[in-house]
């Protein structure tokens, strides 16, 4: 960065703590970006954005929020009718988590599709697998707040989760709920980790971002920069204003529901105060949950993957062998680096592979829709079918297609790309 | 100063396991320390005095009536309690026990036949099942019937069919008097 031409006390302050260069470096014009990156790329920064907005409303609803059974119900209510703007903060926050989400997913499958993955940027990767489990944490411990009836049985299901563990599963059940059911004292530490978990998920997108860093975004076609001059754009003004566009858009998205259907994302039963006596005839996690909540009670002492995985029941039972899929479910995405074996990143050039991707696609749309059906007759047939293909596609169809598929010629650069394209 | 430069020889003394020694039990120390110092901070997640204090119930079993069941909290949970009419106790001991998913005897189950005493909580995911009030569904086996993700049980309260992989569990509880009980 030229200092010469710099304000004074810009230049002091440059001297003692290079901030301007370092902003130019990461952020300005100096941060050399692949020139072909379309709208995909847009859902790092716009979920940036919904963290900011979640920290930013959340701190504020802390401020009026009241940790205890007795009282977090109506300290909601109140929030809703008597604190100042108190309904439009938390219809932030709450339509806010939904956003997240559907930002979230984009975002992996943007990933997925152009072999985001791919070396050298494993480790990036990785790091966003750990946050979405922290996203996770976050937001199932948010909807715990408010002490409504699906607060409650959600909890309640979700922790029992653990109690699947042999040996130690129900003192760790008990440890979690520091009592012998979900009460007070589960409310107060889920409070207090709802309030830390979305610091953990800064530091985790400083790493991801400094990762990012390293060998730039990827792109489109999945080829490497080969020429600086030619195949990239300094990233301000190019894509800060493509993001701050993109910006634009979806926070015109995120405030449709906010003031015109707040309600869409979550379940009515919310709206009643828990009652540790009354389970709501049919329990469903927020939407996001669905697919895992699927492959979860697609375990049953029936289903075929579990007879083979557990050696005919006899390594563990079915509700142990659900919890542990659900788990595997995502963590198994962090060894997509080394289950992929192809050399070419990109589905543009692996016609086959594309095709895998889009059925997986559909597959966990199904899984989602399953995950809300209550589990009986055909929805379980379905759920498990689509439970094995999740796994199926994971564990052989990419490792199989990738080393096996022949892609298509992959153009000479991305400017050649570029310039193919505008002819 | 003078004698201070010259040990550079005696510098490559061989001590290497002396070092390594010193280094992993350092570590190790270090490390028992952390946990020990940790120990506290994972315990007081624990429940409290006040919540270990609340742990026992007791309850008056006079106004329930035969083929009646209440539901009593002990512990944050609820316990159901059926006082069981005669052919319910013989269903329920006529059961072949090794064709259960979770083989129990119906009289391990219970201290006096008459009286079914047992957490309500659906040993699946933990929801409350159906059926300790008059009008609710039952399920297929006349006892319980969790509507969460369907799993029946018996008048004995064992799993006869659904996801859930034990009985409904037994709480520890001891007869004060012929109609008295203490849960806990």
């Amino acid at each position: 960065m030229d200092t010469n031409n710099m304000h004074p006390v810009m230049k002091w302050v440059e001297y003692r703590l290079p901030v301007f260069s370092f902003l130019d470096h990461s952020l300005g014009t100096q941060y050399p970006t692949p020139k072909n990156l379309n709208y995909w790329w847009n859902f790092g920064s716009l979920l940036g954005l919904v963290l900011v907005i979640m920290i930013a409303s959340g701190i504020s609803l802390a401020m009026h929020y009241t940790a205890h059974i007795d009282f977090a119900f109506n300290s909601v209510e109140r929030i809703m009718r008597d604190v100042n703007y108190g309904w439009l903060i938390r219809y932030i926050h709450m339509n806010g988590g939904s956003m997240f989400f559907i930002a979230v997913y984009i975002h992996i499958f943007r990933g997925l599709y152009f072999g985001s993955y791919q070396a050298p940027r494993e480790i990036l990767w990785m790091i966003g697998i750990f946050i979405l489990l922290a996203m996770m944490a976050t937001a199932f411990m948010g909807y715990v707040l408010p002490w409504g009836q699906m607060s409650f049985w959600g909890a309640t299901v979700i922790t029992n989760l653990f109690s699947a563990i042999p040996v130690v599963g129900d003192s760790i059940v008990t440890l979690l709920w520091g009592g012998f059911s979900v009460d007070n004292p589960t409310l107060n530490r889920f409070f207090a980790l709802h309030y830390l978990f979305p610091f953990v998920i800064v530091g985790l997108v400083v790493l991801h971002i400094w990762a990012l860093h390293i060998h730039g975004s990827n792109n489109p076609t999945g080829i490497d920069v080969k020429n600086k001059e030619q195949d990239t754009v300094g990233f301000h003004p190019y894509f800060s204003v493509k993001d701050l566009f993109g910006m634009g858009v979806f926070l015109m998205f995120f405030m449709f529901f906010v003031f015109f259907a707040p309600n869409f994302f979550g379940e009515v039963d919310n709206y009643i105060p828990a009652d540790p006596m009354v389970t709501p005839t049919h329990i469903v996690p927020e939407w996001y949950f669905l697919p895992y909540y699927a492959i979860l009670r697609a375990f049953t002492g029936d289903f075929l993957v579990y007879q083979v995985v557990s050696l005919g029941g006899l390594l563990m039972d079915a509700k142990l062998a659900g919890v542990l899929a659900m788990f595997a479910s995502i963590l198994l995405l962090l060894f997509m680096p080394w289950l992929d074996g192809a050399k070419v990143r990109s589905c543009r050039f692996r016609p086959i592979m594309a095709m895998a991707f889009w059925v997986f696609f559909l597959d966990c749309l199904v899984l989602g829709y399953i995950g809300g059906k209550p589990a009986e007759g055909i929805y379980v047939t379905i759920g498990q079918f689509t439970t094995f293909y999740y796994f199926f596609h994971l564990l052989v169809l990419v490792p199989l297609i990738s080393r096996l598929e022949r892609p298509k010629p992959l153009p000479e650069s991305i400017n050649a790309s570029v310039l193919k394209a505008a002819e | 100063m003078s004698d201070t430069a010259t040990p550079e020889q005696s510098a490559e003394v061989d001590d290497k396991s002396k070092r390594d020694f010193l280094f992993i039990s350092t570590a190790a120390v270090g490390a028992v320390g952390t946990a020990f110092a940790a120990w506290p901070f994972i315990d007081q997640m624990n429940p409290a005095a006040d919540t270990l204090a609340l742990s026992t119930t007791e309850v008056d079993l006079k106004p329930i009536e035969e083929g009646q069941s209440i539901t009593v909290v002990w512990r944050g949970k609820p316990v159901f309690i059926r006082h069981r009419t005669a052919k319910e106790i013989e269903d329920s001991e006529n059961v072949k026990t090794a064709d259960l998913i979770d083989p129990e005897a119906d009289a391990d189950r219970v201290q006096k036949p008459e009286w079914l005493v047992m957490v309500g909580i659906c040993t699946h995911l933990g929801c409350i099942p159906k059926g300790n009030k008059p009008g609710e569904k039952k399920g297929d086996f006349g006892g319980w019937f969790c509507p969460c993700h369907g799993s029946h049980y018996d008048v004995s309260g064992r799993i006869r069919k659904g996801p859930a992989p034990k009985n409904l569990p037994v709480p520890s509880y001891s007869f004060l008097s012929d109609t008295n009980i203490k849960i806990g």
